[in-house]
């Protein structure tokens, strides 16, 4: 039994050699198998007395027990250090840049149309499409347009034939809402028009939003509202707005709404005229079907690109329409 | 309209300065648009009298003059032609500083010691050029300080008005709105009738009174048309962008200005008989005044002699009967033209002048005679003459009628959202000239002026009586309104989401001009002809177009010019085409790629976007949207023939797939391959609204199989014969490999197939599978000609 403890040792700084799981596997079945040498020692049980055998047999397995659990400790150690040689050998360049696809983007005039639709819709308004060659009739005899009327002047209205042109204004989208529906009508009509004028601060073709609410009881003062609080909700911040008495055929009254944008050189408010808009013409309600003593609307209409110019501080109008990537992509 | 502030401040003079006059008026509808100085920034420029003239000893071309400024005479050398003994000029003294920062200094010239310089009107920025000294009329006062003679500290404002105001477009009529503004009367200069002192009149026949209601002619004999305009009325026609001509053209310009009324003086010796106003007839040539000869249209109104016509009305004279220096006798016209009936006629000519702008937009119709004694008593106070008497032939029929329009004291608060007191509101309807018949104490009866064209109905009324109490003293409230909520289909995604899908794969939006050019068109779409505008702006953008591409395929280009390899482009709108219907206008989306699939990166990243790679987004984008859309190899003039793909939707075309056909590329000068598709929009946003089925809890099976078969075989012919053998509880049927390789022989490839069996309420045996596996092999070999690789 001395040469117990001498097994114990050897098989303990077997254990403590061990360099790999497997290598303590193998120490394991060769001291602890069931042929180990230390389970073997057991047989050495039978030639001792029946007296002196429990204690030999609880030495035998306090000598297991002692190389077991250096084996156990030897193993975790070992695991340990395969898990961290693992992770040391996954180690990767965090800072290399990802892979796959480049995000794209939305046009800056689509996503001001779409912040404007969404300002709107919160209130309940309905977005309206409507054709962008349209007829004559459409685009200004229902909108109190006749024939003479200086703003159908052929300079500034692409034509095909008689009676046929592309849409200067998104307002024939109205007249068509009006026409198929019943009021109330709340809505917003955005959309490509067509101006036959090319030069720095005009391009042929544009975007506009036009708006309409009609309803029993409605003002103007309602409308000052509506133009106030979108333009305050549109740049986010809370800027002077003013109404300047103006014309259009298919309002009145009509007014342009100006907004505070910085400074005049002399101190004064720079104004900027950014909209228009009027209670909806008595004539607009008559061509419609729609009895003017009994309903009232208002009107507006912006220019998408005005718009877009301020809040993202773009300084060249043609640039929207070139689709230079390089433009493009600040907008995304 | 340009006016200078003194002349308006000469019929009303609010006590408020420039800038604050300029914003009452733009914040009472009439638009300022700007203002400029009425000449340059100078000082120490005074009225000099030329005392005498001597040559200068040395120099041909420079003069020694002695020039007086009032208090002392002093020598300046001048090279002036028109310097001469006696001349009043402006002067500008020692110590003078001219625009330009310009200082005058003693001098040398020649030798000749020169005190000062004597002025040309483009050097106090008076005019563009001059050719000469500026010459003062002899009354004018020697030593006086220029600017406070000439009253140049004045600018001219530029005032944009909208069509219906035409009653601003003169200095009277603007006084009259700055008076209502301002709660004052205007001083207007007395007009009084000036007597005949001979008895020939003109022989006047109206025989167009619907477009000439009105028509007044005078006669002034022996006027001496080489008399020169007080400098006092050029400047103001020179303040309001006006060149001065000769005393005649001069007066009815400042009649023009002043009252509003457009008129006309002819040479009386080129009218043969008489003059008659009528519709021009067939094939009837002039001679305008500005030189070009105009074939006249038939509803052209003319004013005529008895063999020729004269003028177009309210237009533009002819040159023929215009007036010279020579010109003995005038014959002075005054008269009202019907705005229908002039309007657009200025434009079909090409011309746009003072006269045709306030005709069309409305003269007053009681003007006419106030204008003609007015500019008689003017050109006769410069040229003299000798007047006859107005001849005056009208059409009460005609003329248009005051209207009596009815104002409801509701009704003007409705609309403006603001109880107004009865009191406040016949103060600014009488303040702006119209005149109360009637007040009933919740109605008023109102009768509109000859000058307000523009008012005629009640919401006419409502919109003035809000202009003057002010738009911005109205109040601000929310509308009220109905709640209802609308529909929106839910199988249905909006466009947006589509915009958002593209975005996500690497799309950037483009929004490219619905008109494009027809030769790009033309190699992308020679199906169809694209819609011709009438008027296009220019020839590259003059067709509608029939296909996004066009522009997308133009967009390409630029942007390859600008070291852009990656080009992934999309985008929504409405394509146009004739169809016997009419014309259609479709909205669509498209899409063009060009470049690497991804952007390059460390790890790969080099390979070219292909087919496979746009088909699989579009498949992306079906599911999505929730629908199923077979792609059929197809042919299309503008893609490649062998990798061309149209899309069915049940049986519908919805769209094309395709690599852009390398000729069309060539001819448009872009590189790379180019992968494009364009869909029907309104085809492809509404799937279904999903409806849950059970998940089976027993196992799925899959086997796979490889087969060779020829390349002629489409796939989908493949999938097509597998699927129906493959009995009702086939779940999936995958390619995960297609081969072609020599050892397959010539015109033949490998597919590997996965197939996937589940069924809903029990595990499938053994058997089965077995059976429907060996099913699918066996048709497979019968019907397409497969074999099993083995």
């Amino acid at each position: 039994m001395e040469n117990l403890e001498q097994l114990v040792q050897d098989g303990l700084s077997a254990v403590e050699k061990a360099d790999g799981l497997q290598a303590l596997d193998q120490i394991r079945v060769e001291y602890l198998g069931k042929k180990g040498i230390i389970t073997q020692q057991a047989k050495t049980l039978g030639k001792l007395s029946p007296e002196e055998r429990p204690a030999a047999g609880q030495k035998i397995n306090e000598a297991k027990g002692q190389v077991e659990q250096a084996i156990n400790a030897r193993r975790s150690e070992l695991e340990k250090a395969a898990i961290e040689a693992k992770l040391a050998a996954e180690t990767i360049d965090v800072t290399l840049p990802g892979r796959g696809q480049d995000l794209g983007g939305l046009h800056p005039v689509t996503r001001t149309l779409q912040r404007i639709e969404d300002i709107f819709a919160r209130a309940g308004y309905s977005v309206e499409q409507g054709p962008e060659i349209e007829d004559d009739y459409h685009n200004f005899e229902a909108l109190n347009i006749p024939d003479h009327h200086p703003a159908r002047a052929m300079h500034d209205t692409f034509y095909f034939n008689l009676g046929t042109v592309l849409r200067t204004h998104t307002s024939p989208v109205q007249i068509r809402t009006m026409e198929a529906d019943k009021p109330p009508f709340r809505m917003i009509c955005p959309g490509r028009v067509y101006r036959c004028d090319s030069d720095m601060t005009h391009t042929p073709m544009f975007h506009q939003v036009e708006g309409l609410l009609v309803e029993e009881n409605v003002s103007f003062a309602d409308l000052k509202s509506t133009v106030e609080e979108f333009l305050r909700v549109f740049f986010e911040r809370d800027l002077k707005v003013r109404f300047r008495p103006s014309y259009f055929p298919f309002t009145e009254p009509s007014a342009e709404v100006d907004i505070e944008w910085g400074r005049e050189a002399d101190g004064s408010i720079k104004w900027l005229e950014v909209m228009g808009c009027g209670m909806v013409h008595p004539k607009v309600f008559e061509h419609c079907g729609i009895d003017a003593e009994k309903y009232r609307g208002f009107a507006f209409g912006l220019g998408v690109e005005r718009l877009a110019m301020l809040r993202y501080g773009v300084n060249d109008l043609r640039m929207f329409f070139e689709n230079d990537l390089r433009f493009l992509r600040q907008f995304r | 309209m340009k006016f200078s502030e003194q002349w308006l401040r000469e019929w009303v003079n609010p006590n408020i300065g420039s800038q604050e006059l300029m914003d009452q008026i733009t914040m009472a509808g009439l638009e300022v648009d700007g203002f400029e100085p009425v000449a340059g920034e100078f000082s120490g420029v005074v009225v000099g009298e030329v005392q005498s003239v001597e040559p200068h000893p040395d120099a041909d071309k420079l003069r020694v003059c002695q020039v007086s400024n009032g208090e002392e005479t002093v020598q300046v050398v001048c090279g002036a032609p028109n310097v001469r003994e006696g001349l009043k000029v402006p002067f500008a003294e020692v110590g003078a500083v001219l625009p330009g920062n310009f200082k005058i200094k003693k001098a040398k010239l020649r030798g000749q010691p020169s005190q000062g310089m004597l002025c040309a009107e483009a050097e106090l920025g008076l005019s563009e050029a001059s050719d000469g000294l500026m010459e003062l009329p002899e009354s004018a006062p020697t030593g006086q300080d220029f600017r406070e003679f000439m009253g140049l500290n004045d600018i001219t404002i530029d005032v944009d008005l909208t069509p219906n105001r035409a009653d601003c477009l003169s200095i009277k009529g603007l006084a009259r709105e700055v008076g209502v503004l301002n709660s004052l009367a205007t001083n207007a200069p007395a007009i009084e009738s000036v007597d005949a002192v001979h008895s020939e009149v003109p022989d006047i026949r109206i025989e167009a009174p619907a477009g000439c209601p009105r028509y007044l002619g005078r006669i002034l004999r022996n006027v001496n048309l080489t008399a020169e305009t007080p400098l006092w009325m050029q400047e103001k026609l020179r303040r309001s962008g006006i060149r001065s001509i000769d005393p005649a053209v001069d007066v009815t310009n400042f009649v023009l200005l002043e009252q509003g009324q457009p008129m006309h003086a002819f040479d009386r010796e080129e009218i043969s008989g008489g003059i008659v106003v009528r519709m021009a007839k067939p094939a009837e040539k002039l001679v305008l005044l500005d030189g070009q000869e105009v074939e006249l249209t038939e509803d052209t109104l003319v004013i005529a002699d008895h063999d020729k016509p004269i003028a177009i009305a309210g237009v533009m004279g002819g040159e023929h009967s215009g007036v010279s220096e020579k010109t003995r006798d005038l014959v002075l016209e005054s008269a009202y033209f019907d705005p229908i009936t002039l309007a657009g006629k200025a434009r079909e000519y090409g011309l746009h002048t003072d006269a045709s702008h306030r005709f069309e937009r409305g003269v007053d119709y009681q003007l006419a005679r106030d204008a003609m004694e007015r500019a008689t008593r003017l050109l006769m106070d410069i040229v003299g003459g000798e007047p006859g008497e107005i001849v005056e032939v009208a059409s009460d029929e005609h003329l248009p009628k005051a209207p009596r329009i009815t104002l409801r004291q509701k009704r003007l608060n409705d609309v403006l959202g603001l109880a107004i007191d009865a009191d406040t509101v016949e103060n600014i309807l009488t303040r702006l000239g119209l005149s109360i018949e009637e007040s009933s104490g919740d109605a008023w009866r109102v009768k509109a002026p000859s000058f307000r064209p523009d008012i005629a109905i009640e919401e006419d009324l409502i919109e003035e009586v809000g202009r003057i109490y002010g738009y911005n003293n109205l109040p601000v409230t929310e509308p009220v309104g109905s709640l209802g909520l609308s529909v929106r289909e839910e199988a249905t995604r909006p466009v947006s989401a589509i915009r958002n899908y593209f975005v996500a794969q690497g799309y950037q939006e483009a929004i490219t001009y619905s008109f494009v050019d027809p030769k790009v068109q033309e190699l992308v779409d020679p199906d169809h002809d694209g819609i011709a505008l009438a008027n296009p702006i220019s020839a590259d953008l003059s067709v509608m177009r029939t296909t996004l591409w066009s522009g997308l395929l133009k967009t390409v280009a630029h942007n390859q010019n600008r070291q852009q390899p990656r080009i992934r482009l999309f985008e929504t709108g409405l394509r146009f085409e004739q169809t016997q219907d009419g014309i259609d206008q479709q909205p669509m989306l498209a899409g063009v790629v060009v470049g690497n699939q991804t952007p390059e990166n460390w790890i790969n990243g080099r390979r070219a976007t292909d087919f496979y790679d746009v088909k699989g987004e579009l498949e992306s984008l079906f599911s999505l949207l929730g629908i199923e859309v077979d792609f059929i190899a197809s042919q299309h003039a503008a893609l490649h023939p062998g990798q061309t793909a149209e899309l069915m939707r049940d049986g519908e075309h919805v769209g094309w797939l395709g690599t852009l056909h390398p000729q069309v590329q060539k001819n448009l000068e872009l590189n790379g391959t180019i992968l494009m598709f364009e869909l029907f929009l309104n085809s492809i946003v509404t799937g279904y609204v999903p409806n849950f089925k059970a998940i089976s809890k027993f196992p799925e099976v899959r086997r796979d199989l490889a087969i060779i078969i020829g390349n002629d075989v489409a796939f989908a012919q493949v999938e097509h014969v597998a699927r129906r053998f493959a009995g009702e509880h086939l779940t999936a049927l995958r390619v995960f490999d297609v081969y072609e390789g020599e050892s397959l022989g010539e015109g033949n490839r490998s597919l590997a197939l996965s197939l996937f069996w589940q069924h809903p309420e029990r595990t499938l045996n053994e058997d089965e599978v077995h059976s429907l596996f060996n099913g699918v092999i066996d048709a497979l070999k019968e019907e397409l000609g497969a074999t099993l690789r083995s």
